[in-house]
Protein backbone atom coordinates (compact mmCIF):
# COMPACT_ATOMS: atom_id res chain seq x y z
CA UNK A 1 0.00 0.00 0.00
CA UNK A 2 1.53 3.24 -1.15
CA UNK A 3 1.71 6.00 1.34
CA UNK A 4 -0.02 9.04 -0.08
CA UNK A 5 0.90 12.37 1.40
CA UNK A 6 -2.82 12.93 1.97
CA UNK A 7 -4.73 9.98 3.36
CA UNK A 8 -8.52 9.84 3.03
CA UNK A 9 -8.61 10.18 6.80
CA UNK A 10 -7.07 13.63 6.54
CA UNK A 11 -9.76 14.77 4.11
CA UNK A 12 -12.46 13.68 6.55
CA UNK A 13 -10.69 15.37 9.44
CA UNK A 14 -10.35 18.55 7.41
CA UNK A 15 -14.10 18.48 6.84
CA UNK A 16 -14.67 18.18 10.57
CA UNK A 17 -12.20 20.94 11.42
CA UNK A 18 -13.63 23.23 8.78
CA UNK A 19 -17.17 22.58 10.01
CA UNK A 20 -16.24 23.30 13.62
CA UNK A 21 -14.33 26.41 12.56
CA UNK A 22 -17.37 27.73 10.73
CA UNK A 23 -19.63 26.99 13.70
CA UNK A 24 -17.30 28.83 16.08
CA UNK A 25 -17.01 31.76 13.64
CA UNK A 26 -20.80 31.95 13.39
CA UNK A 27 -21.05 31.86 17.20
CA UNK A 28 -18.66 34.81 17.51
CA UNK A 29 -20.64 36.74 14.87
CA UNK A 30 -23.86 35.95 16.74
CA UNK A 31 -22.54 37.21 20.08
CA UNK A 32 -21.24 40.36 18.36
CA UNK A 33 -24.61 40.99 16.71
CA UNK A 34 -26.46 40.32 19.94
CA UNK A 35 -24.18 42.73 21.81
CA UNK A 36 -24.85 45.46 19.24
CA UNK A 37 -28.61 45.00 19.57
CA UNK A 38 -28.58 44.90 23.37
CA UNK A 39 -26.28 47.93 23.72
CA UNK A 40 -28.22 50.04 21.21
CA UNK A 41 -31.44 49.17 23.09
CA UNK A 42 -29.72 50.34 26.27
CA UNK A 43 -28.85 53.66 24.61
CA UNK A 44 -32.42 54.14 23.47
CA UNK A 45 -33.47 53.62 27.06
CA UNK A 46 -35.67 50.65 26.23
CA UNK A 47 -34.41 48.80 29.26
CA UNK A 48 -35.85 50.80 32.18
CA UNK A 49 -33.24 49.86 34.75
CA UNK A 50 -30.39 50.80 32.44
CA UNK A 51 -32.01 54.09 31.48
CA UNK A 52 -32.29 54.99 35.16
CA UNK A 53 -28.64 54.13 35.66
CA UNK A 54 -27.59 56.43 32.82
CA UNK A 55 -29.28 59.40 34.46
CA UNK B 1 0.80 -0.44 5.97
CA UNK B 2 0.38 -1.76 9.46
CA UNK B 3 1.12 1.64 10.93
CA UNK B 4 -1.54 3.37 8.88
CA UNK B 5 -4.27 0.79 9.34
CA UNK B 6 -3.74 0.95 13.07
CA UNK B 7 -5.11 4.48 13.17
CA UNK B 8 -7.52 4.20 10.26
CA UNK B 9 -10.60 2.43 11.53
CA UNK B 10 -12.28 3.41 8.28
CA UNK B 11 -15.39 4.77 9.92
CA UNK B 12 -14.19 7.82 11.76
CA UNK B 13 -16.95 10.37 12.16
CA UNK B 14 -17.29 13.26 9.77
CA UNK B 15 -18.93 16.58 10.62
CA UNK B 16 -22.23 15.28 9.25
CA UNK B 17 -22.33 12.46 11.81
CA UNK B 18 -22.37 14.97 14.64
CA UNK B 19 -25.15 16.87 12.88
CA UNK B 20 -27.08 13.56 12.64
CA UNK B 21 -26.80 13.25 16.44
CA UNK B 22 -28.87 16.42 16.76
CA UNK B 23 -31.83 14.87 14.86
CA UNK B 24 -32.13 17.64 12.23
CA UNK B 25 -35.62 16.58 11.13
CA UNK B 26 -37.02 16.91 14.63
CA UNK B 27 -35.14 20.21 14.91
CA UNK B 28 -36.97 21.61 11.88
CA UNK B 29 -40.33 21.03 13.60
CA UNK B 30 -38.98 22.66 16.77
CA UNK B 31 -37.78 25.68 14.80
CA UNK B 32 -41.12 26.10 13.06
CA UNK B 33 -43.37 25.80 16.13
CA UNK B 34 -41.07 27.90 18.33
CA UNK B 35 -40.97 30.58 15.65
CA UNK B 36 -44.77 30.68 15.42
CA UNK B 37 -45.04 30.86 19.24
CA UNK B 38 -42.64 33.79 19.26
CA UNK B 39 -44.24 35.69 16.36
CA UNK B 40 -47.87 35.38 17.46
CA UNK B 41 -47.06 36.60 20.98
CA UNK B 42 -48.41 40.09 21.71
CA UNK B 43 -44.99 41.53 22.67
CA UNK B 44 -42.69 42.51 19.74
CA UNK B 45 -39.15 41.09 19.78
CA UNK B 46 -36.15 42.57 17.96
CA UNK B 47 -35.64 40.42 14.83
CA UNK B 48 -32.04 39.60 15.68
CA UNK B 49 -32.93 38.60 19.24
CA UNK B 50 -35.77 36.48 17.84
CA UNK B 51 -33.38 34.79 15.38
CA UNK B 52 -30.86 34.07 18.13
CA UNK B 53 -33.55 32.76 20.47
CA UNK B 54 -34.95 30.34 17.88
CA UNK B 55 -31.45 29.19 16.99
CA UNK B 56 -30.71 28.29 20.62
CA UNK B 57 -34.12 26.66 21.14
CA UNK B 58 -33.28 24.50 18.10
CA UNK B 59 -29.84 23.78 19.53
CA UNK B 60 -31.42 22.75 22.84
CA UNK B 61 -33.72 20.41 20.89
CA UNK B 62 -30.65 19.03 19.11
CA UNK B 63 -28.85 18.54 22.42
CA UNK B 64 -31.74 16.50 23.79
CA UNK B 65 -31.65 14.46 20.56
CA UNK B 66 -27.97 13.66 21.14
CA UNK B 67 -28.64 12.68 24.77
CA UNK B 68 -31.56 10.53 23.61
CA UNK B 69 -29.30 8.74 21.11
CA UNK B 70 -26.67 8.26 23.82
CA UNK B 71 -29.12 6.57 26.17
CA UNK B 72 -31.04 4.64 23.51
CA UNK B 73 -28.02 3.28 21.62
CA UNK B 74 -28.81 -0.26 22.83
CA UNK B 75 -32.39 -0.09 21.46
CA UNK B 76 -31.26 1.60 18.25
CA UNK B 77 -28.86 -1.26 17.58
CA UNK B 78 -31.75 -3.75 17.61
CA UNK B 79 -34.23 -1.89 15.42
CA UNK B 80 -33.79 -1.79 11.66
CA UNK B 81 -34.97 1.80 11.29
CA UNK B 82 -32.39 3.17 13.74
CA UNK B 83 -29.44 0.79 13.29
CA UNK B 84 -27.64 3.21 10.97
CA UNK B 85 -27.63 6.08 13.48
CA UNK B 86 -24.14 7.40 14.35
CA UNK B 87 -23.70 5.51 17.65
CA UNK B 88 -25.07 2.03 16.73
CA UNK B 89 -23.14 2.11 13.46
CA UNK B 90 -19.94 2.84 15.37
CA UNK B 91 -19.11 6.19 13.78
CA UNK B 92 -19.49 8.18 17.01
CA UNK B 93 -18.67 6.91 20.49
CA UNK B 94 -21.43 6.91 23.13
CA UNK B 95 -19.29 9.08 25.42
CA UNK B 96 -18.84 11.64 22.66
CA UNK B 97 -22.60 11.89 22.15
CA UNK B 98 -23.11 12.33 25.90
CA UNK B 99 -20.45 15.04 26.02
CA UNK B 100 -21.83 16.85 23.00
CA UNK B 101 -25.39 16.64 24.33
CA UNK B 102 -24.47 17.98 27.77
CA UNK B 103 -22.28 20.76 26.39
CA UNK B 104 -24.88 21.90 23.88
CA UNK B 105 -27.62 21.75 26.55
CA UNK B 106 -25.63 24.10 28.76
CA UNK B 107 -24.71 26.47 25.94
CA UNK B 108 -28.25 26.64 24.53
CA UNK B 109 -29.98 27.31 27.87
CA UNK B 110 -27.47 29.94 29.04
CA UNK B 111 -27.47 31.65 25.64
CA UNK B 112 -31.27 31.67 25.47
CA UNK B 113 -31.32 33.18 28.96
CA UNK B 114 -28.85 35.89 27.94
CA UNK B 115 -30.44 36.63 24.58
CA UNK B 116 -34.07 36.64 25.70
CA UNK B 117 -34.90 36.13 29.38
CA UNK B 118 -34.10 33.64 32.12
CA UNK B 119 -37.61 32.24 32.24
CA UNK B 120 -37.25 31.10 28.62
CA UNK B 121 -33.77 29.72 29.38
CA UNK B 122 -35.07 27.76 32.37
CA UNK B 123 -38.04 26.53 30.32
CA UNK B 124 -35.65 25.18 27.69
CA UNK B 125 -33.63 23.46 30.42
CA UNK B 126 -36.82 21.91 31.78
CA UNK B 127 -37.79 20.71 28.28
CA UNK B 128 -34.41 19.00 27.79
CA UNK B 129 -34.70 17.45 31.26
CA UNK B 130 -38.22 16.28 30.50
CA UNK B 131 -37.30 14.70 27.15
CA UNK B 132 -34.09 13.05 28.32
CA UNK B 133 -34.78 12.07 31.93
CA UNK B 134 -38.57 11.77 32.23
CA UNK B 135 -39.26 10.38 28.74
CA UNK B 136 -36.10 8.64 27.46
CA UNK B 137 -34.62 7.30 30.68
CA UNK B 138 -37.70 6.78 32.81
CA UNK B 139 -40.96 6.25 30.94
CA UNK B 140 -40.10 5.13 27.40
CA UNK B 141 -39.23 1.60 28.52
CA UNK B 142 -41.79 1.26 31.28
CA UNK B 143 -45.19 2.32 29.98
CA UNK B 144 -47.15 1.94 26.72
CA UNK B 145 -48.27 5.55 27.24
CA UNK B 146 -44.65 6.60 26.52
CA UNK B 147 -45.64 8.37 23.31
CA UNK B 148 -48.26 10.42 25.13
CA UNK B 149 -45.79 11.68 27.73
CA UNK B 150 -42.96 12.11 25.22
CA UNK B 151 -45.34 14.27 23.21
CA UNK B 152 -45.20 16.89 25.96
CA UNK B 153 -41.50 17.46 25.29
CA UNK B 154 -42.26 18.08 21.62
CA UNK B 155 -45.11 20.40 22.57
CA UNK B 156 -43.02 22.79 24.68
CA UNK B 157 -41.19 24.70 21.86
CA UNK B 158 -44.09 27.07 20.96
CA UNK B 159 -44.44 27.81 24.69
CA UNK B 160 -40.73 28.62 24.86
CA UNK B 161 -41.09 30.86 21.80
CA UNK B 162 -43.99 32.63 23.53
CA UNK B 163 -41.92 32.93 26.73
CA UNK B 164 -39.06 34.55 24.76
CA UNK B 165 -41.45 37.38 23.81
CA UNK B 166 -43.60 37.67 26.93
CA UNK B 167 -41.42 36.21 29.68
CA UNK B 168 -44.23 33.97 30.87
CA UNK B 169 -47.03 31.53 30.16
CA UNK B 170 -50.61 32.28 29.15
CA UNK B 171 -53.78 30.55 27.97
CA UNK B 172 -52.78 30.96 24.32
CA UNK B 173 -49.39 29.33 24.78
CA UNK B 174 -50.99 26.51 26.78
CA UNK B 175 -53.44 25.91 23.92
CA UNK B 176 -50.56 25.70 21.42
CA UNK B 177 -48.97 23.17 23.78
CA UNK B 178 -52.22 21.20 23.97
CA UNK B 179 -52.51 21.09 20.18
CA UNK B 180 -49.13 19.38 19.71
CA UNK B 181 -49.52 17.30 22.88
CA UNK B 182 -52.82 15.76 21.75
CA UNK B 183 -51.65 15.46 18.14
CA UNK B 184 -48.52 13.42 18.92
CA UNK B 185 -50.12 10.10 19.99
CA UNK B 186 -52.29 9.59 16.86
CA UNK B 187 -49.35 10.69 14.72
CA UNK B 188 -46.94 8.15 16.20
CA UNK B 189 -49.41 5.31 16.64
CA UNK B 190 -50.33 5.54 12.95
CA UNK B 191 -46.60 5.20 12.23
CA UNK B 192 -46.33 2.26 14.62
CA UNK B 193 -49.20 0.50 12.83
CA UNK B 194 -47.43 0.38 9.47
CA UNK B 195 -43.74 0.57 10.41
CA UNK B 196 -43.87 -2.71 12.38
CA UNK B 197 -40.54 -1.99 14.04
CA UNK B 198 -39.37 -4.65 16.40
CA UNK B 199 -40.15 -2.73 19.55
CA UNK B 200 -40.81 -5.91 21.52
CA UNK B 201 -37.28 -7.23 20.90
CA UNK B 202 -35.90 -3.86 21.87
CA UNK B 203 -37.89 -3.91 25.12
CA UNK B 204 -39.97 -0.80 24.36
CA UNK B 205 -43.60 -1.30 25.39
CA UNK B 206 -45.34 0.23 22.36
CA UNK B 207 -49.13 0.27 22.49
CA UNK B 208 -49.28 -1.90 19.36
CA UNK B 209 -47.34 -4.59 21.21
CA UNK B 210 -48.81 -4.37 24.71
CA UNK B 211 -52.49 -3.76 23.92
CA UNK B 212 -52.67 -4.98 20.35
CA UNK B 213 -53.32 -3.27 17.06
CA UNK B 214 -57.10 -3.08 17.43
CA UNK B 215 -56.73 -1.15 20.69
CA UNK B 216 -54.19 1.14 19.04
CA UNK B 217 -56.72 1.94 16.31
CA UNK B 218 -59.31 2.86 18.95
CA UNK B 219 -56.73 4.98 20.80
CA UNK B 220 -55.96 6.91 17.60
CA UNK B 221 -59.65 7.75 17.19
CA UNK B 222 -60.05 8.75 20.85
CA UNK B 223 -57.08 11.13 20.81
CA UNK B 224 -58.14 12.62 17.47
CA UNK B 225 -61.59 13.37 18.92
CA UNK B 226 -60.01 14.88 22.06
CA UNK B 227 -57.66 16.98 19.93
CA UNK B 228 -60.42 18.78 18.02
CA UNK B 229 -61.78 20.89 20.95
CA UNK B 230 -58.29 22.19 21.71
CA UNK B 231 -57.76 23.15 18.07
CA UNK B 232 -61.09 25.00 18.07
CA UNK B 233 -60.36 26.69 21.40
CA UNK B 234 -57.04 27.92 19.98
CA UNK B 235 -58.90 29.31 16.98
CA UNK B 236 -61.27 31.20 19.30
CA UNK B 237 -58.46 32.57 21.51
CA UNK B 238 -56.86 36.00 21.12
CA UNK B 239 -54.24 34.69 18.65
CA UNK B 240 -56.94 32.99 16.56
CA UNK B 241 -59.37 34.45 14.06
CA UNK B 242 -61.51 33.53 11.06
CA UNK B 243 -58.56 32.07 9.11
CA UNK B 244 -57.48 29.85 12.00
CA UNK B 245 -61.07 28.82 12.72
CA UNK B 246 -61.76 27.86 9.10
CA UNK B 247 -58.45 25.95 8.94
CA UNK B 248 -59.19 24.18 12.23
CA UNK B 249 -62.69 23.17 11.12
CA UNK B 250 -61.50 21.67 7.83
CA UNK B 251 -58.37 19.99 9.23
CA UNK B 252 -60.10 18.47 12.25
CA UNK B 253 -63.00 17.14 10.19
CA UNK B 254 -60.56 15.44 7.83
CA UNK B 255 -58.41 14.19 10.72
CA UNK B 256 -61.39 12.65 12.54
CA UNK B 257 -62.64 11.07 9.30
CA UNK B 258 -59.17 9.56 8.74
CA UNK B 259 -59.11 8.22 12.31
CA UNK B 260 -62.60 6.74 11.84
CA UNK B 261 -61.37 4.90 8.74
CA UNK B 262 -58.44 3.51 10.71
CA UNK B 263 -60.64 2.49 13.65
CA UNK B 264 -63.07 0.62 11.39
CA UNK B 265 -60.35 -1.42 9.66
CA UNK B 266 -58.81 -4.60 10.96
CA UNK B 267 -55.36 -5.96 10.26
CA UNK B 268 -56.54 -8.12 7.37
CA UNK B 269 -58.03 -5.14 5.54
CA UNK B 270 -54.97 -3.02 6.31
CA UNK B 271 -52.57 -5.74 5.16
CA UNK B 272 -54.52 -6.16 1.91
CA UNK B 273 -53.82 -2.61 0.76
CA UNK B 274 -50.44 -2.33 2.53
CA UNK B 275 -51.66 0.06 5.23
CA UNK B 276 -52.80 2.65 2.73
CA UNK B 277 -55.20 4.41 5.14
CA UNK B 278 -52.63 4.41 7.97
CA UNK B 279 -49.93 5.85 5.71
CA UNK B 280 -52.30 8.50 4.39
CA UNK B 281 -53.33 9.40 7.97
CA UNK B 282 -49.68 9.71 9.02
CA UNK B 283 -48.83 11.97 6.07
CA UNK B 284 -51.92 14.06 6.71
CA UNK B 285 -50.99 14.44 10.38
CA UNK B 286 -47.84 16.30 9.33
CA UNK B 287 -49.87 18.56 7.04
CA UNK B 288 -52.35 19.07 9.90
CA UNK B 289 -49.75 20.47 12.26
CA UNK B 290 -47.99 22.52 9.61
CA UNK B 291 -51.19 24.16 8.37
CA UNK B 292 -52.47 24.82 11.89
CA UNK B 293 -49.38 26.75 12.87
CA UNK B 294 -49.20 28.26 9.39
CA UNK B 295 -52.74 29.60 9.86
CA UNK B 296 -51.69 31.23 13.15
CA UNK B 297 -48.89 32.99 11.26
CA UNK B 298 -51.27 34.14 8.50
CA UNK B 299 -53.75 35.44 11.09
CA UNK B 300 -50.96 37.30 12.85
CA UNK B 301 -49.76 38.96 9.62
CA UNK B 302 -53.35 39.92 8.77
CA UNK B 303 -53.63 41.57 12.19
CA UNK B 304 -50.74 43.90 11.35
CA UNK B 305 -52.85 45.18 8.42
CA UNK B 306 -55.84 45.63 10.69
CA UNK B 307 -57.50 42.52 9.34
CA UNK B 308 -58.00 39.08 10.89
CA UNK B 309 -58.28 38.26 14.57
CA UNK B 310 -61.44 38.59 16.60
Amino acid sequence: MAIHPEHELHTRRRGRNLGLGLVLGAFVALIFGLSLVKISHLREGKLPAAAEAQK
Amino acid sequence: MSDLSAIDRGREAGFGDYVQLLKPRVMSLVVFTAMVGLIVAPVPVHPFVAFTAILFIALGGGASGALNMWYDADIDRVMRRTASRPIPSGRVGAGEALGLGLALSGISCVMLGLAANWFAGAFLAFTIFFYVVVYTIWLKRTTPQNIVIGGAAGAFPPMIGWAVATGGVSLESLLMFALIFMWTPPHFWALALFMKDDYSNAGVPMLTVTHGRAATRRHILAYTLLLAPFALALALSSIGGPVVLATALVLNTLFVLGALRIARRDEAAAGADRYKAERAFFRFSLVYLFLHFGALLVERSLMTFGLGGW
